[in-house]
């Protein structure tokens, strides 16, 4: 194609600045300040993609958010590939890959378009009437192929190597939308000193008057009022301007989300770079100066490439220096049309003007004649002809008479949708009005408010002014000027009486462009019963797409009002929801991707560990040491190796993640005895207890052993997954049950490196480096604490244990934790102890019958169901959870209890979480219980697991069955849940 | 997000606490006193009113008190916040 559609001078374009960029594979070129779409018009491509449903040849209907067809997918090399891209929002740089979507092979020859021969048998709610039978087929062959055909572009394949940022940011007043409102709003705004922010989606600010050039205010061209304007707002320093930034997000309390692409633009950007930010501004005002989208015409055809709005086409022409056609028809339903057709007769494109009223304006009609621009009023459009490019339009005449338009370009003026989108999200209250057939804002439930045509007040000088007020409001200035309008015409919009109807009752008439929608899906809709609004939505998916009917929802009600027999007004809003416009994943999550996606919490000996290559698990945020396997264990091995060593000589681990509180005062004693199920005041300073937190309603919540270290301090020790909830719930009663106890609770689960050895030569290790504690069983019994120092380094030293070995538990503070672990780690090693992780300690502990609270216990069990009465303190009138304790339920006979399981004539390890049935057949037979933990237990030699079996402490000596997730059950015998040592011997060592 | 106005911190972003359920629902002073229904009634019964609740919200990471505000569940807009232990306010005491 050798014609230029480009105009040789005029535009927002630098002409010094051509760049090359690529469509299909095929090298065009631009300008700088092009949009992709305003390149490709100005190249003369006019067929840019195909529809979702019937494939259709689409080309490029409106000129920024608003386009629902030319969707792009932009190439910038691997990991930066961008489906769904709006070709009118794309910024043209140097080397832009581009390519057409929802096509097969190509864009001008595509066997999806078979579709759109069929279309008449493919109505609204075909798939749900058609493959129906057999229900299997579903799944298996139509919705893969449906998927395949339908759809827009495809999703990228390699993680995005590109960088997005996320911030906070305060103002005291947000302005959205820097078109002629405003920019009004944001000079009035700041004029006092308080923080303003103005933000816009386009790549300069300035609006709808970049398409508006010779327009006068105060003076000047509006081009040179814009600079003016922006070049005053710049100076100020209490003001923040960004472009290219979206209000995307519309939340409680003025919290309103940007998404600001900072690098889209730019040609080049290295892989790594900032790509996009997004900022969660708190505004005190918001001042909505979103404006409105001008919608489309039905008729029939109407979606060929070509044919586009007239806001569109003059903006390409005024702001680009891209002229889409050379014979125009204007199709218009408002004033506002013949700004776009005068514009085009003054660039010499041969204009017609379609007026759908039965009268235009005089002063409009006058205009008209003196640029040579037929008008006719009263006319009614039937179709378009024409396949990949628009030929002609038909219409039918006031005189009835059908006539026949040749043209290149077809201009729709349907009306204006006020932009009232964040506003709704703001959850403002919207109201019909029916002289300009749109919803304006109602009443604002926060600080917000909206301003120029968002507002529905339509015309420059109303801008301006509603604008200027708004600003001046939010920003508390007392007096700011009105920029003044020279001239404009008349723009008094009225849609009442103005045609709606289409000639003919056509199938191929659309209304949502994005979603395939025509008028005639919309009244079968209708006819089938689906009368409310949220259901023909549904059904016909009109507004539905991306887009969110931005341009459609108002034609579709009109539709459906019609069909209905109401007028449109009554039909119904259905709710706007966030994000206006597409949000990439990048932009969401932000930082929190790799190592950033969550915290992690590290260990004394993490490294240490690392460098034994020992296998982690997360616990929480925890990295633990899962096992440390030698010479090619598996983990089955290395696990049987570690608790075999730990039994026979010892083993080191650590016990770091431990939760731990410090509760100290005056009250400690009384506050724990209010808390714990146990009896704490005649512990003995030097003492420790296994203590039991319930919650209110009985339930077991935490548990852990409790050292008293003097008469007003006790130490602490909560799960590792507990801990702050822990914490949470002590800092809830003593602030607001028990104000009056004199108690502090300080939470130091990371001041604390715990190392705890166990096993027959715990003893051994920890002789040579404890200084200053005499270690001796009679001096140092089982459950006890002592404060002193080791290899110099102060301790709080526990002997306690969780594997039914001598165990010892050393505490020092966390700077030491590594070099105390080295130490203890080389005493180990000479008498061939064996470092181990959570796994050996969870075996090692069932193998005594001890619980883990969240394994053995999920939020029903009590006390008593765990075997747990005896650590209740008897004498106590109150502790949290006691009066539960007695509600019917929880002191029923015949409630799950744990029990210990051994293998019938079998060597299989259950599942965790199988259930337990009575007699083997799978059948009708009901749960029993559950298994809640299964391991190999090396010191049994075979299998064990533990359970919660109905009525199960009076159980032991039957036998059960596990059932798995084959299918298949094992037979189990009910034991003790206490498998090594019940005695207790080793411990006491 | 919420803005919430913590009695010793200020207004601090919604991110900064934990909501802590329904307030001014006092543990009985002898639960062993109180029958089975009362007791079921403490622990489970709530109110849930659309319209103005009064909650508590603990400052979690923040000054890590607990406090009660007075918030409408229809609008999201918080009347009042003040420190646990006081009485609720009447509606008209915080417009």
């Amino acid at each position: 194609m050798t014609r230029t559609f480009r105009s040789g001078t005029g535009g927002r374009l630098d002409r010094s600045r051509q760049l090359s960029f690529t469509f299909d594979g095929r090298l065009l070129k631009g300008y700088a300040g092009d949009t992709l779409a305003s390149a490709l018009i100005a190249n003369g491509v006019h067929l840019v993609g195909r529809s979702f449903k019937y494939h259709r040849p689409r080309g490029i209907l409106g000129a920024g958010v608003d386009e629902p067809n030319a969707l792009v997918e932009i190439d910038r090399g691997k990991g930066r590939l961008e489906p769904n891209l709006q070709a009118t929002m794309v910024e043209l740089y140097e080397g832009l890959v581009a390519r057409s979507q929802n096509r097969w092979p190509t864009l001008r020859f595509d066997l999806g378009a078979v579709n759109d021969l069929m279309s008449a048998f493919l109505p609204a709610g075909f798939y749900y009437k058609t493959f129906m039978w057999p229900r299997r087929a579903w799944e298996a062959v139509y919705e893969p192929n449906i998927r395949r055909a339908a759809g827009l572009g495809r999703p990228p394949v390699d993680a995005d190597p590109d960088r997005y940022a996320f911030q906070y940011a305060h103002c005291d007043v947000l302005i959205v939308g820097a078109g002629p409102a405003g920019l009004a709003a944001a000079l009035a705004a700041s004029e006092g000193s308080g923080r303003v922010i103005l933000c816009d989606e386009g790549a300069e600010l300035g609006g709808s008057l970049l398409a508006d050039p010779d327009t006068m205010i105060d003076g000047a061209r509006a081009w040179d009022w814009i600079a003016s304007a922006v070049a005053k707002l710049r100076a100020r320093p209490n003001v923040t301007l960004l472009a290219r930034t979206t209000a995307f997000r519309y939340g409680a309390h003025n919290m309103v989300g940007l998404a600001e692409r900072v690098s889209d633009h730019c040609a080049a950007v290295e892989a790594g770079g900032l790509r996009q930010r997004w900022c969660q501004v708190r505004a005190g005002r918001v001042v909505l100066a979103t404006g409105a989208h001008e919608r489309p015409i039905i008729f029939r055809n109407n979606d060929r490439p070509g044919i586009m709005l007239a806001s569109a086409a003059r903006t390409y022409l005024n702001r680009y220096g891209a002229c889409a056609g050379q014979r125009a028809v204007v199709l218009t339903r408002t004033d506002s049309g013949y700004a776009a057709a005068f514009d085009f007769a003054r660039k010499g494109v041969a204009t017609v003007v379609l007026d759908l009223r039965p009268s235009c304006p005089a002063a409009l009609r006058a205009e008209a004649a003196s640029l040579d621009i037929d008008v006719f009023e009263g006319v009614s459009p039937l179709r378009a002809e024409g396949v990949i490019h628009v030929r002609s339009l038909q219409a039918v005449m006031k005189d009835g008479t059908t006539r026949s338009f040749p043209c290149d370009l077809v201009l729709m003026a349907g009306g204006w949708t006020p932009a009232i989108n964040l506003f709704s999200q703001a959850r403002g209250t919207v109201r019909w009005n029916d002289r300009l057939e749109c919803y304006l804002p109602g009443e604002a439930s926060q600080m917000v408010q909206c301003a120029g045509a968002c507002n529905g007040e339509f015309g420059l000088a109303a801008a301006l002014d509603s604008g200027t007020s708004a600003g001046a409001g939010a920003g508390g200035a007392t007096s700011a000027p009105t920029p003044r309008v020279h001239s404009e015409h008349a723009s008094l919009i009225d849609m009442r009486g103005v045609p709606m109807e289409l000639a003919e009752q056509s199938a191929m008439a659309f209304v949502d462009f994005q979603n395939d929608v025509t008028s005639k899906d919309i009244r079968l809709a209708i006819e089938e019963g689906f009368v409310s609004v949220e259901h023909f939505k549904r059904y016909t998916t009109t507004g539905m797409a991306t887009d969110q009917g931005r341009i459609s929802n108002l034609n579709a009600m009109a539709v459906a009002g019609a069909a209905i027999g109401v007028p449109m007004g009554q039909v119904g809003i259905t709710t706007f929801r966030a994000p206006y416009t597409p949000t990439s994943f990048g932009l969401l999550s932000g930082y929190n991707r790799g190592s950033t996606f969550a915290p992690e919490r590290l260990t004394p000996t993490h490294e240490w560990a690392i460098g034994r290559g020992a296998v982690f698990e997360d616990v929480g945020l925890w990295k633990r040491a899962r096992y440390f396997p030698r010479d090619g264990e598996g983990m089955e091995e290395a696990v049987r190796r570690e608790c075999r060593t730990t039994r026979e000589t010892a083993g080191i681990v650590d016990a770091s993640t431990l939760g731990k509180i410090e509760v100290v005062g005056p009250d400690a004693a009384t506050f724990l005895e209010r808390m714990y199920i146990n009896a704490w005041s005649k512990l003995k300073v030097g003492s420790c207890r296994y203590g039991v937190l319930l919650r209110e309603d009985g339930y077991i919540f935490d548990d852990g052993v409790v050292g008293r270290i003097a008469e007003d301090r006790f130490h602490v020790t909560t799960t590792s997954g507990g801990a702050a909830g822990v914490f949470n719930l002590m800092e809830d009663y003593l602030q607001t049950e028990w104000p009056e106890l004199d108690v502090w609770l300080t939470s130091t689960t990371e001041q604390w490196a715990v190392i705890s050895v166990q096993g027959p030569r715990a003893r051994d290790i920890l002789a040579p480096l404890v200084d200053d504690i005499d270690l001796s069983p009679d001096a140092f019994p089982h459950m006890s604490v002592r404060e002193g120092h080791i290899a110099g380094i102060p301790t709080r030293l526990f002997r306690v244990s969780f594997t039914g070995e001598l165990g010892f538990e050393v505490n020092v503070p966390s700077a030491h934790g590594l070099a105390m672990w080295e130490a203890i780690w080389a005493e180990g090693e000479k008498l061939g102890a064996a470092v181990y992780g959570t796994e050996t300690i969870h075996v090692l502990r069932a193998e005594k019958g001890f619980i883990i609270v969240g394994q053995e216990t999920d939020g029903t069990v009590t006390p008593d169901d765990v075997g747990l009465s005896w650590a209740i303190g008897k004498a106590k009138d109150d502790f949290v959870g006691k009066r539960s304790l007695s509600r019917s339920g929880l002191c029923a006979s015949g409630r799950k209890q744990l029990v210990g399981l051994r293998p019938v004539d079998h060597g299989t390890v259950p599942d965790e979480g199988a259930q337990i049935i009575g007699d083997g057949r799978t059948e009708k037979s009901g749960s029993q219980g559950h298994v809640t933990s299964a391991y190999w237990s090396e010191a049994v030699e075979g299998p064990i697991a533990m359970a919660l079996l109905q009525n199960g402490r009076a159980r032991h000596g039957d036998t059960v069955h596990v059932t798995s997730i084959k299918g298949s059950t094992t037979p189990w015998r009910v034991v003790d849940p206490v498998f090594y040592d019940p005695e207790g011997g080793r411990l006491h060592a | 997000m919420l803005l919430i106005h913590c009695p010793f911190c200020g207004e601090r972003a919604e991110v900064e606490f934990r909501y802590a359920g329904e307030a001014h629902i006092t543990r009985p002073a002898e639960p062993e006193k109180v029958d089975d229904e009362e007791w079921a009634r403490y622990l489970y019964e709530r109110s849930n009113p659309a319209g103005d609740h009064a909650e508590r919200w603990h400052h979690v990471h923040g000054c890590k008190r607990y406090f009660n505000a007075l918030r409408n569940t229809l609008s999201d807009n918080f009347l009042t916040s003040y420190a646990a232990g006081q009485p609720r306010p009447g509606r008209e005491g915080v417009q």
